[in-house]
């Protein structure tokens, strides 16, 4: 009863002419900074906080609020059609999203996003409005040794996501942990690797590394020979899915949602877990694996689920506890602060405008979302028709654009040119950039957990088994290699009865 | 007529310097923060920032330049063309702990600018789980003594402002607790709320929301009056612990900014600062205004000189310990 007078409360705050036409804007920014890619929503709230002195809190807080989960439905375009990436969340749906276009099936591709994302982000929103308080307490069971043992589960995963060999999947996932360590060491303040380059004394960054890899080899690659890329221009199927497509993807988006939304919950890397997550579960329960990696729609409506199921529940922390999991949500505690209100426990007692208010925006955001995404399609699939010759340099001006947006540095923009470069090297040997973009996302946390729960631990190892929760975690991961290596082996012994 | 152009030449560039400062601004300034925006002094730096860029006629720009605890935004701000196009938000980090943090310091805070003034401070808290057993600081100093390594001590990582006050307080108590780095002040504060770490010290802008909520509590507050943003919260004075500190922030230009430059921007601070709304936007957050006396470049000299002193034999200190 008070969730639906709140709810209600929160819809009459939401619903003002001007507050929707915040999240309307929010959406739409946030829609063409994610389908930019290297503009990342950091870099746009940042530039966009000054703007927002003027509006009151509640306006302010739905219009950044917008951009923040409008950058995660665009993400997945470029994703999609370019195979770039544009934030870490999106590096998944690159694997069968990309593919998908080059059959031709572009649109049916970013259909399925879209409406998967509008689900996700629904069920989410309720999840919020409903069980934020509880969910705030799951967060709180994690400590240093939880979150360790959740990389560890999280590194099961890439093995999963290697579409050729397992063997140099690993070697990737371990140089992502070794670029990872790169930077400043967090407790004796020691710079690490950075062959006295001043810029690199906080590490690498994401979006450097993700765009050179992806974004600037697959230009490289591309060039090589023109004539594949025209093939793609010429295969324009059908733009929106039909039945069948939907039928395919139903399981994946309702699996996608769960895992996606419940892994957003916690800080850190959580919402980025998320996807690939879903990704490796899909790819278990698949009746045909192998189709993964080579266009299954499955492998775009399940992650690109979870990635906005996440992006929603990753606002619990900050609404109920006012500890911000993530970069933006940082952001979005600065933005508040500015503005008089003080992100914590208090905010949903003290100020249920906001709070409610909020929640009620991000469901009639994913409404706005979902109309602004579906006849852009069209749109967007068009785009591949653009003769390669001129949209390979607007795709690098606007990599160069976004890379430096991000710290105003042009160091990033020329370590983005040596991944580019690294990126096409490893290409042509046959290593995919995917399991290394996720040990590297996940090494940081994992080394930093890992080192903190040990100094807590005073060394003792035993620490990750005494905890049920660390200890579930292991137990999971341990399962789930398992699970990816049984096949392979058995596929083995069947090459060798058919030879 | 060769002489006579000589003479206006030579008229013409006596005049034009001065000239230019005295248009000052012309075109929008740039304010480098070396910090993440979002951060308690990027806030601190915008909301200044808005009266300021009304007093001078020219937009202030914020620019976040983030990394190695702040000394690569001030180390590229210093750098800059001295016209006053180009100025920086430093704080004790930056321009009191970093020359004992960092070796390889690119500037040097005494020397490499032109001070323009004080902003505001925001006081310092120490905080602690609320299952701590001690009840209050005289309990807490008892426990620490007792507890020596084993307690556990949460700070935002090296040259953060609670690594430079925590270790300042350790060395007020002469306790030597386990240090337990983290990358920033959230999730270190989600760790104390759940109880895996014992306390910290950190701005009372970080920490005001978890002690009004009751998921952690505070022992004092590092200033000799309370503030008004906690009132039932005792000082660090009246409890007889000598720990003063609060963080503060400042505004610098790079060496060598012409003087009229720097006069008016110091101008542009001060009325800003006694702005009410400005004021009491700044108090919100728990911030600490300075007097009129306390905000002019020749203050902020000598508190710049005297941080550096008060900091890097602490510093130098506890960094040697933990290399060992």
């Amino acid at each position: 009863m008070d969730l639906v007078t709140n709810l209600a409360h929160g819809f009459g705050v939401a619903l003002s002419l001007q507050n929707l036409g915040l999240c309307f804007v929010g959406c739409m920014v946030g829609t063409l900074i994610g389908v930019l890619p290297g503009v990342g929503p950091v870099a746009t709230i940042a530039m966009l906080l000054p703007i927002t002195f003027g509006l009151p809190p509640v306006g302010a807080l739905i219009m950044l609020a917008g951009i923040y989960y409008g950058a995660q439905y665009g993400g997945s375009t470029t994703a999609i059609l370019v195979n770039i990436p544009g934030e870490a969340t999106s590096v998944v749906t690159t694997l069968d999203g990309h593919q998908m276009a080059k059959q031709g099936r572009a649109g049916i591709a970013l259909g399925v996003a879209a409406i998967g994302s509008f689900f996700a982000g629904c069920v989410a929103t309720v999840f919020i409005a409903a069980l934020a308080q509880p969910l705030t307490k799951l967060a709180q069971l994690f400590g240093p040794a939880e979150y360790f043992s959740l990389m560890v589960m999280g590194l099961v995963f890439s093995t999963v996501l290697a579409r050729g060999s397992i063997f140099k999947a690993i070697l990737m996932v371990l140089l992502g942990l070794l670029l990872a360590t790169v930077g400043t060491d967090l407790e004796t303040g020691q710079e690490r690797m950075t062959l006295g380059i001043q810029s690199l004394s906080d590490g690498i960054d994401f979006a450097p590394l993700a765009m050179g890899i992806f974004g600037f080899s697959e230009i490289v690659k591309n060039l090589e020979n023109p004539e594949a890329r025209d093939v793609v221009r010429n295969k324009i199927g059908r733009l929106l899915p039909g039945w069948e497509d939907i039928k395919q993807s139903i399981m994946p988006v309702l699996r996608g949602t769960f895992i996606g939304g419940l892994l957003g919950i916690l800080p850190g890397s959580g919402a980025v877990l998320g996807p690939f997550a879903s990704y490796a579960i899909e790819k278990k329960v698949a009746k045909d694996p192998s189709r993964f990696g080579k266009g299954a729609i499955e492998g775009v409506a399940g992650p690109e689920s979870a990635n906005n199921a996440g992006a929603q529940t990753s606002f619990i922390p900050l609404l109920t506890l006012g500890i911000p999991p993530n970069a933006v949500m940082a952001l979005m505690v600065g933005a508040m602060t500015i503005h008089g209100i003080i992100p914590g426990p208090q905010v949903m007692t003290k100020n249920p405008d906001l709070f409610w208010g909020m929640i009620a925006s991000m469901w009639i955001g994913n409404l706005m979302l979902v109309i602004i995404n579906l006849p852009m399609v069209g749109m967007w699939v068009k785009l591949l028709k653009v003769p390669y010759r001129m949209m390979f340099p607007a795709i690098g001006i606007f990599c160069c654009i976004g890379i430096y947006s991000i710290n105003n540095a042009s160091e990033d923009v020329l370590f983005t040119a040596f991944f580019g470069f690294v990126g096409y090297v490893l290409l042509k040997f046959g290593f995919e950039p995917a399991p290394m973009l996720l040990g590297f996302v996940l090494g940081k946390l994992m080394e930093e957990k890992l080192r903190q729960a040990l100094i807590l631990s005073r060394g003792s190892f035993t620490t990750f088994i005494e905890r049920p929760v660390s200890l579930g975690l292991l137990i999971l991961a341990v399962v789930i290699l398992l699970l990816a290596l049984l096949p392979s082996f058995s596929k083995q012994r069947e090459e060798v009865f058919t030879e | 007529m060769n002489r006579m152009l000589t003479a206006v030449a030579a008229l013409l560039s006596l005049s034009i310097a001065p000239a230019l400062a005295q248009n000052y601004p012309t075109k929008s300034v740039t304010m480098i923060v070396p910090f993440a925006a979002g951060g308690p002094t990027d806030i601190i730096a915008r909301i200044v920032n808005e009266h300021m860029s009304r007093v001078i006629g020219q937009q202030i720009i914020v620019e976040n330049v983030a990394g190695a605890g702040g000394t690569t935004g001030i180390a590229r701000a210093a750098a800059a063309t001295p016209d006053g196009y180009t100025i920086m938000m430093g704080h004790m980090g930056t321009h009191g702990a970093a020359p004992a943090l960092y070796p390889n310091l690119k500037y040097n805070p005494a020397t490499d600018f032109a001070p323009i003034g004080l902003a505001a401070g925001t006081p310092i808290l120490i905080v602690a789980r609320k299952t701590l057993p001690a009840k209050d600081l005289k309990e807490f100093i008892a426990w620490a003594k007792a507890e020596g390594e084993k307690a556990n001590h949460a700070y935002a990582g090296v040259g953060s402002v609670s690594h430079i006050t925590g270790v300042l307080l350790n060395s007020v108590l002469g306790t030597k607790p386990t240090m337990i780095p983290y990358t920033g002040t959230g999730p270190a504060l989600n760790d104390m709320i759940s109880g895996q770490v014992d306390y910290m010290t950190d701005q009372i802008v970080n920490v005001v929301a978890q002690v009004r909520g009751g998921n952690i509590k505070a022992y004092a507050i590092a200033l000799p009056e309370r503030s008004p943003a906690l009132p039932d919260v005792p000082t660090t004075k009246e409890l007889g612990l000598d720990y003063q500190v609060s963080a503060w922030n400042a505004i610098f230009a790079p060496k060598g900014t012409p003087p009229a430059v720097v006069a008016k921007l110091a101008d542009a601070l001060d009325k800003a600062l006694d702005d009410q709304k400005t004021k009491d936007r700044l108090l919100e957050l728990g911030g600490v205004i300075p007097d009129k006396a306390g905000r002019t470049p020749e203050a902020l000299q000598k508190l710049v000189e005297s941080e550096l002193a008060r900091w890097t034999p602490v510093l130098k200190a506890a960094m040697a310990a933990g290399k060992k």
